[in-house]
């Protein structure tokens, strides 16, 4: 009962996609610029997600394993039809908020990650929860970055306006203020986990092959 | 000593202290001050002092959250006059206030303080305010509104309650680019236009520039190929006005402050050339094909951004030594041993 409840929750915090991982920020930073499209995508993906690892998880006797990506990607690619018609019939102006994004969840690098890790090598009950955790991690992670830049940069919450203490910042509804925003949410994360830093030396660093400090030694 | 570490400059130390240079910029300052009080009204000087004060007050409050010893250094007063210049006069308090969080918390601390910065704190927060507040930021004060009777006022809103014939005013640029009269030289030199309060008056900034240049605090060649590059883009571009260019926008402030401050600029003359040289083209590409009427914050924020390539590619060769050829150069290695 214990490992279940710890597949569960170890993608929701422990092992977050968005905060730890750093996975998927794509659709991360395009649409946590509102909470209502962040909560839609965050849950659409986490139903493809864990469709897709049960169905994986069932087929990772059959699936030959030179051809597993192409396996996974049509099963995932299903999944994400199905939500976005389903969407689409169900939730017409989060369909059209959500645009390209959602049929982007077929090339989802969580997705990938988790079918990759854990599903094709687990039970279906197991790759279930992990993939609902995970998921929930996911839209937890899009629902913070929703909210933080929607009452930041739109003065709303969910499309709610809220008393006004000082005009929107705009900069937080656009591509540079979701860099901003994540970077601080992960900040606090870290420190709220007490998550040490890398310790970052010269030889991690980007410009090591051109920088000129510690040569000669 | 077998470890030797090659440092950027300087290697022969002066007895300038960073305190000395920064209230030399400090000082430095003042003309535009007193002419944008005297244009602009009293406010101008209040937003001056808040910007100021919050920014000196971040400073202490981020050193001392991340205990590190605070050091009494005149810099973040110098970014949070800068940062004020750049604003309109009408501009509410409180966000000038998170214009000083933004370049003192944002862009220096959170880089490593002092002199490690990678962008001038002054400049991005100024477009961070101007992306974010775009209406606010962009409404200008006609100069000496306040000799009229009306008051500078609080915020936008109450401005256009007041009827805002007396207030609204636009910058030259602006003007230029709707096709309107522009403001006749004398005007332009003095400032008596609308913009930002500290960045119209070429006079007190030239004042401030002399001041520096003879004070040994910045180079003048950075300022020169920038406002150069303008005057001459400006001059070969048909139905482009020079003076105008030069004398409005944020051009001068951005030239002599901004784009010389040592941190986020090139070391070496070649590189501050460059670096010159860029931002007039950068500047040139905004104003004219763009459908902002200013460029000077953005060219200046990317050429902060090139500086560490532009050092790469300026760096001085130490006496004795062969210059190391430049990665795009290396086919001809071979050729050159001889």
């Amino acid at each position: 009962m214990k490992s279940y409840l710890k597949t569960f929750t170890k993608g929701i915090i422990k092992e977050n996609p968005v905060f730890f991982s750093l996975l998927g920020m794509c659709p991360t930073l395009a649409l946590s610029n509102s909470a209502w499209n962040a909560v839609g995508l965050g849950v659409a993906t986490m139903f493809v997600l864990t469709c897709s690892n049960m169905i994986i998880s069932l087929l990772k006797n059959i699936i030959p394993s030179q051809v597993r990506i192409p396996c996974f990607i049509t099963i995932i690619a299903g999944f994400t039809t199905f939500t976005s018609l389903l969407l689409k019939a169900l939730l017409p102006d989060l369909y059209n908020e959500l645009g390209i994004f959602l049929s982007l969840i077929a090339v989802n690098c969580i997705i990938f990650a988790r079918a990759e890790i854990f599903a094709k090598k687990n039970n279906v009950f197991n790759s279930a929860l992990d993939g609902l955790g995970t998921g929930l991690g996911f839209a937890l992670a899009l629902f913070i970055m929703g909210t933080i830049r929607e009452i930041l940069g739109a003065g709303t919450w969910f499309g709610l306006t809220l008393p006004e203490l000082s005009e929107p910042m705009v900069i937080f509804i656009m591509p540079a203020g979701g860099f901003f925003a994540l970077g601080f949410v992960i900040a606090a994360v870290n420190k709220f986990m007490k998550k040490r830093p890398h310790n970052i030396s010269c030889d991690n660093c980007p410009h090591k092959g051109m920088c000129r400090r510690g040569e000669g030694d | 000593m077998s470890k030797f570490i090659v440092e950027p400059s300087p290697h022969i130390r002066g007895n300038n202290t960073t305190d000395k240079i920064m209230t030399r910029v400090l000082i430095a300052l003042v003309p535009a001050l007193v002419m944008s009080v005297y244009i602009f009204g009293i406010r101008a000087l209040y937003l001056s002092i808040v910007c100021v004060g919050s920014c000196v007050i971040f400073e202490m409050l981020y050193r001392r959250l991340i205990k590190k010893e605070t050091e009494i250094d005149p810099s973040p007063a110098v970014t949070g006059l800068l940062l004020a210049f750049c604003l309109p006069v009408t501009l509410p308090y409180y966000m000038a206030v998170i214009g000083c969080f933004i370049a003192i918390v944002v862009v220096k601390q959170l880089f490593g303080g002092l002199g490690q910065n990678f962008a001038n704190p002054a400049i991005t927060a100024r477009i961070v305010l101007t992306l974010s507040f775009t209406a606010q930021m962009t409404y200008w004060a006609e100069p000496f509104h306040y000799r009229t009777g009306q008051e500078a006022l609080d915020t936008v809103s109450s401005a256009t309650s007041h009827g805002a014939d007396a207030l609204s005013g636009a910058t030259p640029l602006a003007l230029a680019e709707a096709g309107e009269q522009v403001p006749g030289l004398w005007d332009l030199f003095m400032g008596f236009h609308g913009g930002s309060f500290g960045e119209t008056s070429g006079l007190a900034l030239i004042i401030g520039f002399i001041f520096l240049v003879l004070t040994k605090v910045i180079r003048s060649v950075t300022p020169l190929a920038f406002v150069g590059t303008v005057a001459l883009g400006a001059l070969l571009a048909p139905g482009e006005s020079v003076i105008l260019h030069v004398f409005s926008g944020g051009l001068l402030i951005g030239a002599i402050f901004m784009a010389t401050d040592y941190a986020t600029t090139p070391v070496s003359i070649a590189g501050k050339f460059v670096f010159g040289v860029g931002c007039g083209l950068i500047t040139l590409v905004i104003r004219f094909f763009s459908d902002m009427p200013e460029g000077v914050s953005f060219a200046i924020l990317i050429m902060n951004i090139l500086t560490f390539y532009i050092d790469k590619i300026t760096f001085p060769k130490p006496f004795g030594m062969v210059r190391e050829s430049f990665v795009f150069f290396k086919k001809n290695k071979e050729g050159k041993k001889e």
